[in-house]
Order: structure tokens, then C-alpha cells, then sequence
């Protein structure tokens, strides 16, 4: 459902610097990384955006026309009017780190632990930032787009049992 | 005094050969079912296929009790040492199917985090190809196991150390290294 332009107004006013673009009737609105916070407490407290539906992010390595690397989406949903918004903040390396929205929804924990497995994204003040997926020892982000698609990695890493020794 | 005449209910043979027409037709299956290829092998277990008619028909989730493990499906970097830990725990003699294109070389999934066939970590007597093999294809691998145990197997097991099945099946350096990682777009920041 497009989210009304009453909100997205509100949010263009009170956030300098945040652009809206409109898509298949979803609305996205790219805020700068010190509002994120901010902004997101605002559309939950103010414009009843109450459920987190997902945080995931997109690497724009060589993708054509973007100017940065790292697109963080999070997803909104207003579970009353069916309204969603999708915000979004762009990041460049090396300046990874981000603020952890946790103390707002504590669902988002588990989210932004997949975004730093996959894709190295610090979330500063997340109460338990590790892997969720991959292995501890894991040291890469599979989902990078820099990462290589084929040849040895860390899959190939393993003791072989012959059966001389099983 | 040696025999002159046998009884008719007497048959001579040798002890190898006898064991091993015990082991093959009591194969008790251990399934490392992880994928699709698991559901056709509960369907050859099921009453259509009905592998009890080649007495391989019994499943059991102990490794301790079981003597032939099928791995149906893609086995993962983070599966592979429960993998090997449950090929390790199984008694000997015991022998190994990889079942399906995914188990045998990775299939499709040439990704970070999939094991390119099992039998580069852990060894392999058959191979059924299929994605997923049909039923009749792994009663078809069965019965070729079977024919492989009755053909080569001895009671004490000499066989699995002939120097040949000690090999690892694929060298681990077919696959090279890609390179560097890319710079980010260069020509496209303004």
C-alpha cells in the first residue's frame, strides 16, 4: 500500500538531505546514516510505523550508476492502515559502522546479525553482534559482491578420513 | 579319511564368499538424508518400491547399527564434520552410496558454503546420478553394492586397504584460487 504523502512530507521536512523515490507504489526514502536512528523512532512513535518487517542490505559493487557501495534497507510496515515504507541508508567503505536499531525493535536483533555475516556491516551498540549463519572461524562475507563466486575457500578446509583411519 | 561322497543338502564354498553373502543381502542403510534426493529414498523404502525385496529395507537413525550410509542431498561446509563424525561412529564393515549429482560433485550449488562431493572428505563405494535419482536408480545402486561386496569383500575386511581405495578420488588443487578482489567501480564515481 503507498504510504501516504502526509508521511513522507513530514520526513522529507524533518530530515535534511533525505531524497524520496517512488517504485511500483513503494515508497523509499534515503536519509543520511546520523538520522537513521532518529528517523525510524519518529515513523514508529509518530506515524504508527509499528512492525519491522525486515533489515537487509544490497552491494552495489559495479552496479551501473551507483555511487555507493553498501544499501541498507529496512522495511516498515504501519500494522493498522497496511501502510509499508522502505528506508534506506547508503554506506561506503571504509566507514562500515552504523547504529544498531535494537532499542527499538528487539526483533531487529537477529536481522543485523545476517547483515554483518553476510555483509561485514558494524551495527555500533548491538548487544550481541556475531555470526549467525556461517561458522565463528568464517572470516569473509560470502554475500559481497567482491567475494568469488568459485575456486577454494573455506569449504575446501577439512581433514579428509580415508578408510584407513575411519 | 577324506570324503568320499557329500549329502545333497551339503555345499562347499569359501568362507569369504560365505560372509559375504551375508553382508550384502542384511545391508542395514544409515540415512544422511539431506535434500530432495531424501525424498526419494524414502519412497524406494516405502511399499511401491519396497526395498526389503533386495534386504536393504532397514533404516536406522544410529550409525552403531547401520552398515551402509546413503547420503541423499547437498552436504554443507558447516555439515560436513557431522558427516564425517557419523561415518566414523558406523562399524565396520561398512560402505558408503553418494546418491545424486549435489552429493557427488556439489551439483548446481558451486558455492562458498557447499561441499564439492563428499568423497573429496570421506570415502565413496557408488555413485548414483540423478537430480534426484529415481527410486529405481538407487535399488539399481543397491544391487550393484551388493554385487560389489559379493565380488570383492573378504571376512576380514582386506579389501578396503588396498592402497588404490586409500586415494583420495579427486585432487584438491583442480580448483585455483580466483584473484584479487575488485576496486569498487572506479569509472563510475563522479
Amino acid at each position: 500500500m503507498v504510504t501516504r504523502e502526509s508521511v513522507v512530507n513530514d520526513l522529507l521536512e524533518k530530515f535534511s538531505g533525505s531524497s524520496v523515490s517512488e517504485f511500483r507504489q513503494q515508497t523509499r526514502i534515503v536519509i543520511a546514516k546520523s538520522d537513521l536512528l532518529g528517523c525510524l523512532q519518529h515513523l514508529r512513535d509518530h506515524h504508527a510505523f509499528d512492525y519491522l518487517v525486515d533489515v537487509t542490505c544490497v552491494d552495489y559493487l559495479n552496479f551501473r550508476g551507483a555511487k555507493h557501495r553498501f544499501g541498507l534497507a529496512y522495511l516498515l510496515a504501519n500494522s493498522e492502515s497496511g501502510e509499508r515504507v522502505t528506508i534506506r541508508v547508503m554506506l561506503d567503505e571504509p566507514d562500515l559502522d552504523v547504529d544498531s536499531i535494537v532499542p527499538l525493535w528487539e526483533g531487529a536483533n537477529w536481522l543485523e546479525r545476517e547483515v554483518w555475516d553476510m555483509f561485514g556491516i558494524r551495527f555500533q551498540g548491538h548487544p550481541d553482534l556475531r555470526r549467525i549463519l556461517l561458522p565463528d572461524a568464517f572470516t569473509a562475507h560470502p554475500l559481497r559482491k567482491d567475494y568469488p563466486l568459485q575456486g577454494r575457500g573455506e569449504r575446501h578446509n577439512f581433514p579428509v578420513i580415508t578408510r584407513g583411519e575411519a | 579319511m577324506a570324503i568320499e561322497e557329500l549329502p545333497d543338502n551339503v555345499m562347499i564354498s569359501k568362507l569369504d564368499e560365505l560372509a559375504n553373502w551375508c553382508r550384502k543381502n542384511s545391508l542395514w542403510p544409515m540415512p544422511f538424508a539431506t535434500a530432495c534426493c531424501g525424498i526419494e529414498l524414502m519412497a524406494t523404502g516405502a511399499s511401491r518400491h519396497d526395498l526389503a525385496r533386495f534386504g536393504a529395507e532397514v533404516f536406522r537413525f544410529s550409525p552403531r547399527q547401520c552398515d551402509l550410509m546413503i547420503v541423499a542431498g547437498r552436504v554443507v561446509m558447516k555439515m560436513l564434520p557431522v558427516l564425517q563424525r557419523i561415518w566414523s561412529q558406523m562399524n565396520e564393515p561398512k560402505w558408503c552410496i553418494s546418491m545424486g549429482a549435489c552429493a557427488s560433485t556439489g551439483g548446481v550449488f558451486d558455492t562458498y558454503c557447499v561441499v564439492q562431493g563428499i568423497d573429496r572428505f570421506i570415502p565413496v563405494d557408488m555413485y548414483i546420478p540423478g537430480c534426484p535419482p529415481r527410486p529405481e536408480q538407487l535399488i539399481q545402486g543397491i544391487i550393484d553394492l551388493q554385487d560389489k561386496i559379493q565380488r570383492e569383500g573378504t571376512v576380514l575386511g582386506d579389501e578396503f586397504d588396498r592402497p588404490e581405495r586409500q586415494l583420495r578420488k579427486r585432487a584438491l588443487t583442480e580448483l585455483p584460487i580466483i584473484g584479487q578482489t575488485p576496486v569498487f567501480a572506479p569509472h563510475l564515481r563522479d
